[in-house]
């Protein structure tokens, strides 16, 4: 077995136009033009942009587990909100006193709570790097305990939904309360600066949209390294026959539980970008709904092909933004029969859908491995 | 027939003789109420002790100051005032004795002290009211001024007490009684009497009689000072039993909530095998169901509203089983051999649902009035209340079960689904409508889910979100219990109700639901097929 290369000439090719438009394209639209050009993007549009690219990651990162060994997890959202507590913490140390309770050690909701010293897990939120430490340390272990009871116990199919949906579900319940010391209800909020630089300031909002963009650029040629490598052939065959590869002699616990935790970890990396660009976390993240949410989006894209589930994550939450706005009460009867569609009628999404219209099928990296839906799954319930 | 009118005649003559024998002495009672105070206390209390239900006016009107003497030392009447006179009336026949001026009378003055004998006796005197209510209300009033006197009134009362719940009040009250001033046997006998009791009032009683007779107290009494110890001890041992029973109760009354919104589950998913993430919206179509019937009913048959929910049930159960049906024929069929995909097109209907309810309803909570039949309850012990609603819900839901068994396991429809279950290809084989059975199986677990919304409708509000708040509940209630067994989803779903109950105050109810959702999902580990599992050979089952 030969190893596959990353990307074929073609794919690189779009790759690095995609790159070229968002990294340098939209900043360059939003600073070279002036304000009264036709083609200026507004400032206000850089954070959207910035929180879309982040979603994206966050599908991406379920498209990993989803798409190539097939674990649908309705819980992704957790890692994702972990992430975003974790930065989230730091940053609310960095208000300092300039809090509206002025202490310069405890944030203001804990001064509310008449809290006297920092809990034992707020330890080190002081420090940037150890937050970023925690932004993938904290989602990897959850997820490498949650996966490493699940998986060795061979918990498949929909078992691992439910359980992965019990577990988002939990979490929400255990953030809301405010004895956790996160802030409860209200989450973390009001954030000032991250590392000195303002966060209203539309550069550093600039700086962030960049640094989530090369983020996502970086996570995708990390995930196609491990799809094309012979791990990712054998994650393949997991998806498809896990008794089969069992019996083969090879372990799918291992080989799953390596990509559940990198896909865990991307996701929290996801959530740390898209905290300070939003300015806020709270237990909703954590609600079973956005995890959800976040399956149609990749499915939507086209699973198992890794820039679907990018595409994906930008053309519902282009428009979900639109909806929500300007007809809010249509906007739930859209996305649920974006669900009933897309499962119906596009078992491939939107980029299956693609090739095979515009025979493309070579070009689209990934696309041309876009699988078969899975018979394992399907035995495995129907029993 | 003679016979019985002889017996009747003597036992209405006895009546009569026993009644002029109580006349006599109330007459003579009631001419002692008066001279100095101790005089008039003295007479009061003597009033009292005949038990005559006379006495109560006359006390009444003693503590009052409206008892007055008519001129030249005359009979005893009670007065009211009129233009300045007085108009007596005399308590023994009613009759009036006539109008005299103020200065005329003689009021019979009482102090504090007298009007505090003259309460304690009223009391004493309630005792022998022939309503228990208000033996019980006196009861409630002796134990205040507690008094040898009053000891003895109430060791007669429990005598004569029929009524068994007023004699368990009296026997405490008199145990409390005798804590406070009996002798040092009576003391030791009201401990024994309390250690059964539950009564909050019990403990802190011990807790009295304990400090006060412990070493280096003025009363100290090693021996009283034990068995008051000992006593405590017993009285909250049984008050946790109590309270652990408690909890069990409302587990299994949470548990019959779960069971009721998983049984519709447990035959879509557990039967067939598919993922339905819209059943928390048939249950909620089942509650908005309950919600239509009960203002029809409000706004054509204001008579019959009593028995509205009779009708609800089965209509909520028609509208979530052909909800259901439309759903099984428009969506899931496509999919059965696509698990996955299943719970995102369902999921995708249960937005959709959730917004159309949204939409004609509003995204206001709505009132569903319990019908008068099931408001209130009962009381069992000491503090302890069951509430109708809850009792009914548990009852309903064991009703619901035992009709799904009974359908599955006896009827033809019940034949030809387990049928298709256990081998598809065969049952095909054979003869049987696959495709009509499976749409009929998921409209019965619709229509289940739809009664499940109709009983919840009774104990919260109904709103568009109802069914989000069930359906990770109810599908871990399938999981847990193993699928494709009723039996499971039963024991599934009252251990988890009782479990999550007993957590609760050691907890708090957020912690103690994270703790069994993690409980959960560790059990899994363990059992991955849940606690019930079909065995099989297949190597993927």
């Amino acid at each position: 077995m030969t190893p596959r290369p990353v990307l074929s000439p073609a794919g690189w090719a779009i790759f690095l136009a995609a790159g070229l438009v968002l990294l340098v394209g939209v900043p360059a639209l939003n600073l070279a033009l002036q304000p009264g050009d036709a083609l200026h993007l507004p400032n206000y549009l850089v954070p959207l942009l910035g929180k879309y690219v982040c979603f994206a990651l966050l599908a991406l990162s379920l498209d990993l587990v989803w798409g190539y060994a097939g674990i649908l997890s309705l819980g992704h959202g957790a890692f994702f909100a972990l992430g975003g507590y974790a930065i989230g913490m730091h940053m609310m140390r960095e208000i300092g006193a300039r809090g509206v309770y002025g202490n310069p050690v405890l944030p203001d909701f804990m001064v509310f709570l008449n809290w006297t010293e920092l809990p034992w897990y707020w330890w080190g939120s002081s420090s940037f790097l150890f937050a970023l430490v925690m932004v993938v340390a904290v989602p990897g272990l959850l997820a490498l305990a949650f996966g490493w009871l699940a998986f060795r116990s061979r918990i498949t199919g929909v078992y691992l939904s439910i359980i992965t949906q019990a577990m988002t579900f939990a979490l929400m319940l255990a953030f809301f309360r405010n004895d956790m010391g996160f802030g409860g209800n209200n989450g973390l909020t009001d954030f000032k600066d991250i590392l000195g630089f303002d966060l209203q300031a539309p550069s550093t909002r600039l700086g962030l949209y960049c640094l989530s963009v090369v983020a996502l650029g970086l996570a995708f040629l990390l995930c196609r390294f491990i799809v094309s490598s012979r791990l990712g052939r054998l994650l393949l065959a997991i998806r498809d026959q896990e008794n089969r590869v069992r019996f083969i002699g090879w372990s799918p616990t291992s080989a799953k539980l390596l990509v559940w935790v990198v896909s865990a970890m991307l996701a929290g990396v996801a959530g740390a970008l898209y905290v300070p660009q939003v300015g806020i976390i709270n237990p909703g993240e954590f609600a079973p709904a956005n995890s959800i949410e976040v399956a149609i989006w990749v499915a939507f894209g086209g699973r198992g092909t890794l820039a679907g589930a990018i595409l994906g994550a930008f053309a519902v939450n282009v428009v979900k933004t639109y909806f929500t706005a300007a007809m809010p009460e249509l906007w739930l009867f859209i996305l649920g029969g974006l669900f009933v569609v897309v499962t119906l009628l596009l078992p491939k999404g939107l980029l299956g859908l693609l090739s095979h219209v515009g025979g493309l099928r070579g070009m689209i990296p990934g696309a041309q491995r876009a699988a078969p839906i899975p018979a394992s799954e399907a035995e495995a319930t129907r029993g | 027939m003679v016979l019985f009118r002889l017996i009747a005649i003597a036992l209405a003559l006895a009546g009569l003789h026993a009644g002029a024998a109580r006349a006599d002495a109330f007459d003579e009672a009631l001419t002692g109420v008066r001279g100095g105070y101790a005089q008039v206390t003295r007479g009061a209390e003597a009033l009292a002790a005949t038990g005559d239900p006379r006495a109560v006016d006359v006390l009444n009107a003693l503590s009052e100051g409206r008892l007055y003497t008519a001129p030249d030392d005359g009979p005893i009447g009670i007065g009211t005032e009129q233009g300045g006179d007085i108009r007596l009336v005399d308590p023994r026949d009613g009759s009036e004795l006539g109008v005299f001026g103020s200065r005329d009378v003689e009021r019979i003055r009482v102090n504090n002290r007298v009007r505090g004998a003259v309460t304690a006796a009223m009391g004493r005197l309630q005792l022998s009211s022939p309503d228990p209510g208000q033996r019980r209300a006196a009861v409630d009033g002796i134990v205040r001024e507690p008094s040898p006197e009053a000891a003895e009134q109430l060791r007669a009362a429990i005598e004569r007490e029929q009524d068994t719940g007023v004699r368990g009040a009296m026997t405490f009250a008199l145990a409390q009684i005798e804590l406070q001033t009996g002798d040092r046997e009576q003391k030791l006998a009201a401990i024994e009497t309390m250690k059964a009791s539950t009564d909050p009032q019990a403990r802190a009683a011990l807790g009295a009689v304990s400090a006060a007779t412990a070493e280096g107290a003025p009363g100290a009494d090693a021996e009283l000072h034990e068995a008051a110890e000992d006593a405590i001890a017993s009285v909250d041992r049984t008050r946790e039993w109590l309270n652990l029973l408690l909890n069990i109760y409302q587990g299994i009354s949470l548990g019959s909530i779960l069971l009721l919104a998983a049984l519709g589950l447990a035959i879509t998913f557990g039967v067939m095998g598919v993922i339905n993430m819209a059943h928390g919206e048939m249950i909620m179509l089942g509650a908005y169901t309950a919600f239509v019937v009960q203002q029809v009913f409000r706004a054509y048959a204001p008579g019959a509203m009593e028995l509205y929910l009779l009708a609800a049930v089965p209509a909520a159960f028609l509208v979530s089983g052909a909800a259901g049906i439309a759903i099984e024929q428009s969506v899931i069929r496509f999919l059965y051999k696509r698990p996955l995909e299943t719970l995102l097109a369902t999921w995708g209907i249960s937005l959709m649902l959730q917004q159309a309810v949204r939409l004609i309803f509003g995204a206001t909570n709505q009132q569903v009035a319990n019908p008068s039949w099931m408001s209130g309850g009962i009381e069992i012990l000491g503090g302890v209340f069951l509430t109708y609603n809850r009792l009914i819900i548990i009852v309903f839901c064991l009703i619901v079960l035992a009709v799904i068994a009974l359908v599955l396991r006896f009827s033809t429809f019940g034949l030809q689904m387990r049928a298709v279950v256990q081998n598809r290809d065969m049952a095909r084989t054979m003869g049987i409508n696959t495709a009509r059975v499976d749409a009929l199986t998921f409209g019965l677990g619709s229509g289940v889910a739809g009664m499940a919304g109709a009983a919840l409708s009774q104990i919260g509000n109904v709103s568009p979100n109802l069914g989000t708040q069930y359906i990770v509940d109810s599908f871990l209630v399938v999981v847990f219990g193993g699928v494709g067994q009723l039996a499971g989803t039963l024991t599934g779903a009252m251990g988890l109700g009782i479990v999550n109950k007993l957590l609760e105050p050691y907890a708090g109810a957020v912690l103690g639901k994270v703790l069994v959702l993690v409980g959960i999902i560790l059990f899994i580990q363990f059992r991955p097929r849940g606690l019930f599992v079909l065995k099989g050979r297949a190597a993927e089952a």
